[in-house]
């Protein structure tokens, strides 16, 4: 479903990518983990087509299709999510007005018919009490005056209603205590199907009690160095990334 | 290229094609002749068939005016003005009676803008739309070509008409509150529009009576190198409620026209008056050249106890904006309102905000002011708050926001405050914004294109603003802000 191959990508004259290979088939969650600026959120913003970031070679594609060829929102409406490390705030803009505003864009970019008024009403009624997000944070502009847990689950509730079929989570854990943490990975888990793949990002093994995933990856300098099952996160956690460089901070 | 870039660069690329007003009408006109003097007074007093005292009226402020000089203190430069280039009075030379004979082109010019002027054509209208009636008075350059509703309004009791007919039919009126709000002798540009209006709107409503439907002036410049001076009178005598609307456009054209406008608005005890301008004039091409002068001075007073007058502006054209709605505060427990929207874009200079004037006891005001500047242009608010000694219990709460798309472009902010007694209560509030790269590549990452992501989020900055005007306003400002903003939306 999604192919990395030997991507290289800077911002500046900074290369902060230098050939990362990475598969992750249909269906399959794999987890990243990596000590902190290994380049991780470089990935996530990559794929997703954050300007500023140079690709210089290697490719990635998406179901067969050159991702990095098209437009941020061309993404978006081809299925690519990213859960923000750093949601963004936007006041004035209702969160349940830019959620409606979102699902359309993406619909009307697919030829879809845009969904009702009713409809989407009954869709956010259904999903978000699970996650947490009160009437009250649906009214308000868009992550002004959350919490840090709540932008997250504000999040994956976005994810929720988009329904991606690639869905990046970048660090989705921080700043998060147990219970809520519980809350994001089980809307997470809620959310993987035959047809979906996802790519989490962390720096600490416990979100991957919660969310297990199908591969770990260990990222460092802008590189897959390791590869292994969901025992390989238990064995960092134990090992630091020491081994990689850094400390486990 | 950075997305913040890429709206710079197509905000950049805003072209005068995307003024969709800017068609000219071809009518033949009459016209003064070039320039100012006591004879083009005369003749544009002899025009409208005025009482002596008028073109008295009118003289005396000229002289007045010729011992002033052009105010230099706006954020806002141009080159200097030459006052004797223009044409202060052009009429459609088939001046109309009835509206029977106007002249077709001035009717399809209206249907153009979107605004009837039969009356049927208006009641079609809103069967179709499910809107609420609204009288309109056109002024197409210096003369009003129709007044719709006029009967109907009559019933109530409330004059609409336009105020050069005022002048001969309600004199007492007129003599009374002319010059009451904004005197002659007030500024450069309103004494130059005591000497040279021409026509403009007057509203009377009697006391007691709330207008049963909104009102509204349209105003369009057509002719070439014509300034326009329009003079707006609203009258609510004691306990009397109307809201009235405001829009303007113009055609494309090389030159700098002049639009040099005074209202004056007087609230008696109890009563209200709601003000709303959606300001479209035509604001230039990309790189500066033509565009409107917009030299307005708009004064409101609340002059009887318990009064309120709220002015709500969406400030979206004009080369340069000069303009500063005000509430002079008189009564005890008189309240006043600004709420601004100025967007500027191109190199449009836009240098407007309110005054405040605390005179009473226990008055109160409120304003609230949201900027955005795009392109080259230039956004000052400038706003002034003051209360007297003897206007104890005085509160005013003032936010204002900017909010900067690009880095070539600027905005200021120019409070005044001055408390003359202790017991005044005044809280400033004011930000200055970006729409941040991290803001649009949120919204692209959720699907929304460029052009969407800024509507967005600009309309999210103004909500506050765009809540205060009439519904059907609303959403004619909405689209507005998202054309003004265009460049943006390919
Ligand atoms: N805007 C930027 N300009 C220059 N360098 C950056 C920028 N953003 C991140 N970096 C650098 O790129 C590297 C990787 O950062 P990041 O992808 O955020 O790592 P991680 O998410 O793994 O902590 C770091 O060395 C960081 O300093
Ligand atoms: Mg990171």
């Amino acid at each position: 479903m999604l192919e990395i191959k030997n991507l290289h990508a800077r911002i500046g004259d900074n290369e902060i990518l230098k050939g990362l290979t990475l598969t992750i088939p249909a269906g399959e969650v794999h987890a990243i983990m990596g000590p902190n600026g290994s380049g991780k959120s470089t990935l996530s913003y990559v794929l997703s087509g954050k300007p500023d970031y140079e690709v210089t070679e290697g490719s990635a594609t998406f179901n067969g299709q050159d991702i990095l060829a098209l437009a941020p929102e061309e993404r978006a409406a081809a299925g690519v999510f990213l859960a923000f490390q750093y949601p963004i705030e936007i006041p004035g803009v209702a969160n349940m007005q830019f959620l409606r505003s979102a699902m359309n864009a993406q619909k009307k970019a697919r030829g879809e018919e845009e969904i009702s008024t009713p409809d989407f009403l009954k869709l956010v009624r259904l999903k978000a009490p699970d996650l947490g997000i009160t009437q009250d944070m649906l009214r308000r502009g868009v992550n002004v005056g959350f919490s840090g847990g709540e932008k997250k689950r504000n999040e994956i509730l976005q994810m929720a209603l988009l329904e991606p079929k690639l869905c990046i989570l970048d660090e989705t854990d921080s700043g998060l205590d147990i219970d809520a943490l519980k809350v994001v990975a089980q809307g997470v888990n809620a959310l993987r199907a035959p047809d979906r793949a996802m790519l989490v990002i962390t720096h600490y093994q416990r979100l991957l009690d919660h969310i297990v995933p199908d591969v770990v990856h260990v990222m460092h300098k802008g590189r897959i160095v390791r590869s292994g099952g969901a025992e390989l996160a238990l064995e960092l956690e134990e090992s630091g990334y020491a081994a990689y460089g850094q400390d486990a901070a | 290229m950075p997305a913040v870039q890429e709206t710079v660069e197509r905000v950049r690329a805003l072209d005068v094609d995307q003024y969709k007003y800017g068609f000219v009408t071809d009518i033949e006109s009459e016209k003064a002749p070039k320039g100012l003097s006591e004879d083009t007074i005369r003749y544009i007093s002899a025009k409208k068939n005025e009482p002596e005292w008028m073109l008295e009226w009118r003289l005396q402020a000229y002289r007045r005016w010729l011992t002033m000089e052009e105010p230099t203190w706006a954020r806002v430069s141009y080159p200097r003005i030459d006052f004797q280039d223009y044409y202060y009075y052009s009429q459609p030379k088939a001046g109309p009676k009835s509206i029977d004979e106007i002249d077709p082109e001035i009717l399809k010019t209206y249907e153009k803008l979107g605004i009837p002027l039969r009356e049927r054509d208006a009641l079609l209208g809103i069967e179709n739309s499910g809107g609420s009636k609204v009288a309109v008075d056109a002024v197409f350059d210096s003369v009003s070509v129709a007044t719709t509703f006029r009967a109907e309004l009559a019933s109530a009791g409330v004059i609409f008409m336009p105020i050069s007919e005022a002048i001969r039919e309600h004199p007492e009126l007129v003599k009374t509150y002319l010059g009451s709000v904004v005197p002659v002798s007030d500024n450069f540009y309103a004494t130059l529009n005591s000497a040279v209006f021409s026509d403009g709107s007057f509203v009377y409503i009697p006391p007691g009576v709330r207008c049963p439907m909104e009102l509204s002036t349209y105003f369009r410049i057509n002719e070439r190198n014509t300034g326009q001076f329009e003079r707006t009178l609203i009258i609510a005598d004691e306990g009397a409620y109307v809201s009235y609307l405001e829009g303007c456009t113009a055609p494309q054209r090389d030159e700098n026209q002049l639009h040099a406008a005074v209202v004056e608005l007087v609230a008696l005890k109890d009563a209200e008056i709601k003000y709303s301008t959606v300001q479209n004039w035509y604001p230039g091409d990309k790189d500066g050249k033509g565009g409107i002068y917009n030299f307005v001075t708009k004064r409101g007073d609340c002059r009887g106890d318990n009064s309120k007058i709220s002015w709500t502006q969406v400030e979206t054209g004009s080369a340069i904006t000069w303009k500063y709605p005000s509430c002079i505060l008189r009564g005890d427990n008189s309240q006043g309102e600004f709420y601004s929207i100025a967007i500027s874009n191109g190199y449009q200079q836009v240098d407007s905000g309110t005054k405040m004037i605390h005179l009473g006891k226990n008055t109160s005001s409120r304003i609230i002011s949201k900027g955005i500047a795009a392109g080259h242009s230039e956004n000052t608010y400038r706003g002034q708050v003051s209360a007297h000694r003897k206007a104890t219990g005085a509160r005013n709460f003032t936010n204002c926001d900017s909010l900067l798309i690009g880095n070539q472009c600027g905005a200021h902010t120019v409070p005044y405050m001055e408390a003359r007694n202790a017991s005044a209560q005044f809280e400033h509030e004011a930000t200055t914004s970006k729409i941040s790269e991290d803001q649009l590549f949120y919204c692209l990452q959720r699907g929304l294109s460029q052009e969407e992501a800024v509507a967005l989020i600009v309309n999210g900055f103004v909500r506050d603003v765009l809540q205060q005007l009439p519904m059907e306003f609303a959403v004619e400002a909405q689209k507005l802000i998202a054309v003004s903003l265009e460049g943006s939306v390919g």
